[in-house]
């Protein structure tokens, strides 16, 4: 009995122009999206993109991303739709990749997803001829949030190379995590990660070279230039050894634990921050932070994404 | 006293004829034969072996000139899905894959729909009209439809035809079951199998716990999740002298060691098998969330995959069991978290064992057929079975272990087509498979 060619899974080719992960990306191809992005001016925009068909597709929460990319494709000329999971037919169980053949067959260009399972871009890209662009997948990455934090940084360092960068929270469960170890490992960076054993297994050291683990936030903060906060999910902590007290007795960053770090050094925090958690308020508003500005680097680091996913990076 | 029933395709062979297979190099690791030997079937049985050219006058010659000549091989782990999951496999599609993978004897493995838990469902299992191509010899459930609590009646289902008891897909964790069940197999002789599993330190895990569940961002099952298990049970099963453990799968390091404790304790009889995805891949060959390198227990580390090729080797396995698991497309192409695990193996085992063992680690031909044969046919007491001993069952597998081919999965006989050793080279390739002395495959 032979079930006809025509029924097996595609053997993934890529979608050109998709953005999967920071992982697979060369160094020159970073530089290549950052200098793009420090072309792009949101306020006086080239309309790169007019005519094409930006859809977004969210199965799970955005505020940040999901506006920033909104703004970002708007502002180039593009035509964007929103579409959720609640309110949509993936209620209704239509497959993750029905619905990438559905908007394709509406006229998208190019998706932008975000999903709560690891490698649902892979799966998209491997099945759909228009590029795919990783808005977010399960814990696995968040290249567009990667390339905003480098561009940050890098509008206040000279280089990444050498960098000291600390990043502090629960890594395990982080994608930005993940996309940040990749990038800034790929420049040279000095990183140290730290966070409680539940939240930090020894298993990340393998995620890059000369990758540091501490359970101080001293340690990790000492010398710091980039202090990169992660969001720690109170629903998390409550099945581990370590309470919520316990946590932020030992690891939210205070503005003694930052003083530990050099003068000059960045406080950077992905969003959504949660004042009193991860990080006081006067660390979240006081003038190292860089947190607005993250957020602000993420709509021009999302127009090269974009541009260059469409082909038009000028 | 077990009753073999109707599905064991003894008589085949029209009454009277003869099959001579000529030629060829008989392996026979339960005779202890290595050695050029000519094969005579007569009425579904082995007549006689002899060395070349002193059997004559047979009704048929089958030419077996550079090839090896075994017993049939003997699948513990095979996932036939009747009842009610026909469209992933029916036993006939699924048999002719195991035909087609040099198979003569397939245990099929009873987490159906409905489960296999009864002594009518196992005698159901058995009517010819289901479609056997091969021996298929039911495995029943150990408890009422799996839930893990209450023990089905193996002595009912032992007479139905069962030759084992499982919960396979799941673990049989709580203790005083796995006591219980262990005392009645040493009254009994019939072996359990245990998937061994912890299921409450693998929740919502997809794969191996390791480097690369980390990158890719999965959660992933430690290796002591199966081997706490394992442990446990060996324990348990010294208590009842003459119990009978078989360990499904096994895939870690630490599995084996207590493995081999418990076969040095020898007051039960501790057995394991090993599937060619756990000799062959690693955890680090899942790429792109290919859903098709997903199954359970996963893939491994490189010293888990060293230990069970350490193990296959020195005897502390027991048996090559292919798990062959089909699911339909709609079930793995989807994201890695949510396919279903499991993955088909019956017609791609041979050559990943002559490959990988045979020619990269030089495991003796001799062994690997005794993986197939001799040892599965121990594990469950198949008498006649995994042997060319004058009388046994006319059960013969005859392969080329230096053809090589390509494993090209839209040309598998099996309804599915989760393999992640599609367009894979490989050497050693089943020539023809005879099931009661019938010819019930022919390789191309």
């Amino acid at each position: 009995m032979q079930v006809p060619a025509s029924q097996y899974p595609a053997k993934g080719k890529i979608a050109r122009g998709s953005l999967l992960g920071i992982e697979q990306l060369e160094a020159a191809d970073i530089l290549g999206l950052l200098k793009l992005a420090r072309r792009m001016n949101p306020q006086r925009p080239r309309p790169l993109l007019r005519g094409k068909r930006v859809l977004l597709l969210f199965y799970e929460p955005s505020t940040r991303t999901r506006t920033s990319f909104e703004v970002a494709a708007k502002s180039m000329g593009a035509m964007t739709t929103l579409v959720l999971s609640s309110g949509s037919s993936i209620e209704k169980g239509e497959s993750l990749l029905d619905t990438g053949y559905t908007l394709r067959a509406v006229g998208a260009d190019v998706i932008v997803v975000r999903h709560p399972h690891a490698g649902a871009p892979h799966l998209m890209a491997a099945h759909l001829d228009i590029p795919v662009v990783n808005a977010g997948d399960g814990m696995h990455e968040h290249p567009s949030q990667a390339l905003l934090d480098a561009y940050t940084i890098l509008r206040h360092k000279k280089t990444l190379k050498g960098l000291q960068v600390a990043i502090v929270g629960d890594i395990y469960h982080s994608r930005v995590a993940r996309s940040a170890v990749h990038l800034l490992s790929k420049f040279g960076a000095r990183i140290t990660l730290c966070g409680p054993p539940e939240l930090l297994p020894e298993a990340a050291t393998t995620l890059a070279p000369a990758l540091r683990v501490t359970r101080h936030a001293e340690e990790a903060l000492r010398g710091a230039d980039v202090a990169m906060v992660l969001r720690v999910q109170k629903e998390r902590l409550a099945g581990m050894q370590i309470s919520l007290q316990d946590y932020i007795s030992r690891y939210q960053l205070t503005m003694a634990r930052l003083k530990l770090a050099k003068k000059d050094a960045l406080v950077m925090h992905p969003g959504p921050i949660i004042r009193g958690l991860e990080l006081t308020w006067e660390v979240a508003d006081c003038p190292q932070s860089v947190i607005v500005e993250e957020v602000r680097n993420g709509v021009a680091t999302r127009m090269a994404i974009l541009a260059k996913a469409l082909g038009k990076a000028r | 006293m077990k009753r073999n029933k109707s599905a064991e395709i003894s008589l085949n062979q029209r009454k009277g004829s003869s099959l001579l297979i000529k030629g060829g190099h008989v392996i026979d690791p339960a005779s202890t034969v290595n050695a050029p030997m000519d094969v005579l079937l007569r009425d579904g049985r082995v007549a006689e072996v002899a060395p070349p050219n002193k059997i004559s006058g047979a009704d048929e010659k089958l030419d077996a000139r550079g090839l090896i000549v075994a017993p049939g091989f003997i699948d513990l782990h095979v996932h036939l899905r009747e009842p009610g999951q026909t469209y992933k496999e029916t036993i006939a599609t699924g048999t002719t894959a195991a035909a087609a993978g040099g198979f003569t004897s397939v245990c099929c493995m009873p987490n159906t729909s409905p489960i296999i838990d009864t002594p009518e469902l196992v005698e159901w299992l058995q009517e010819p009209e289901r479609g056997a191509v091969v021996n298929m010899f039911p495995i029943a459930a150990a408890t009422h439809a799996s839930k893990g609590a209450v023990l089905t009646d193996f002595r009912g289902l032992q007479r139905a035809g069962a030759v084992a008891v499982t919960d396979d897909g799941k673990p049989i964790l709580d203790e005083a079951v796995m006591r219980e069940t262990l005392r009645i197999s040493a009254e009994s002789g019939l072996p359990v199998i245990q998937h061994a599993e912890d299921t409450r330190m693998t929740e919502n895990a997809a794969m191996n716990e390791g480097p690369t569940s980390f990158r890719l961002g999965l959660r992933g099952m430690k290796t002591a999740a199966e081997s706490s298990v394992v442990e446990r049970d060996v324990q348990i099963a010294q208590q009842f002298p003459g119990a009978r453990l078989h360990v499904a799968h096994l895939s870690a390091a630490d599995s084996l060691k207590a493995v081999r404790r418990g076969k040095r304790a020898s007051r039960a009889h501790i057995t394991c098998e090993v599937t060619p995805h756990h000799f062959t891949l690693l955890d680090s060959d899942i790429v792109d969330y290919d859903a098709n390198f997903k199954m359970n227990p996963p893939l491994r580390s490189e010293a888990d995959r060293e230990a069970i090729l350490v193990a296959l080797a020195d005897g502390t396995v027991d048996a090559i069991a292919t798990d062959h698991a089909p699911h339909a497309i709609h079930e793995k192409v989807m994201e890695f978290e949510r396919a279903l695990f499991g993955i088909t193996g019956l017609e791609t085992a041979l050559g990943l064992a002559i490959t990988r063992l045979h020619r990269e680690q030089k495991v003796p031909l001799a062994r690997i057929v005794e993986l197939f044969t001799a040892g599965p046919a121990r594990v469950i007491s198949l008498n006649g079975r995994g042997t060319l001993a004058r009388g046994s069952y006319a059960d013969v597998t005859i392969f080329d272990p230096k053809k090589r081919w390509k494993f090209d999965v839209s040309k598998s006989h099996s309804k599915s087509r989760n393999t992640p050793f599609d367009g894979w080279q490989l050497t050693g390739k089943v020539v023809a498979t005879i099931v009661g002395g019938k010819i019930v495959y022919r390789g191309d």
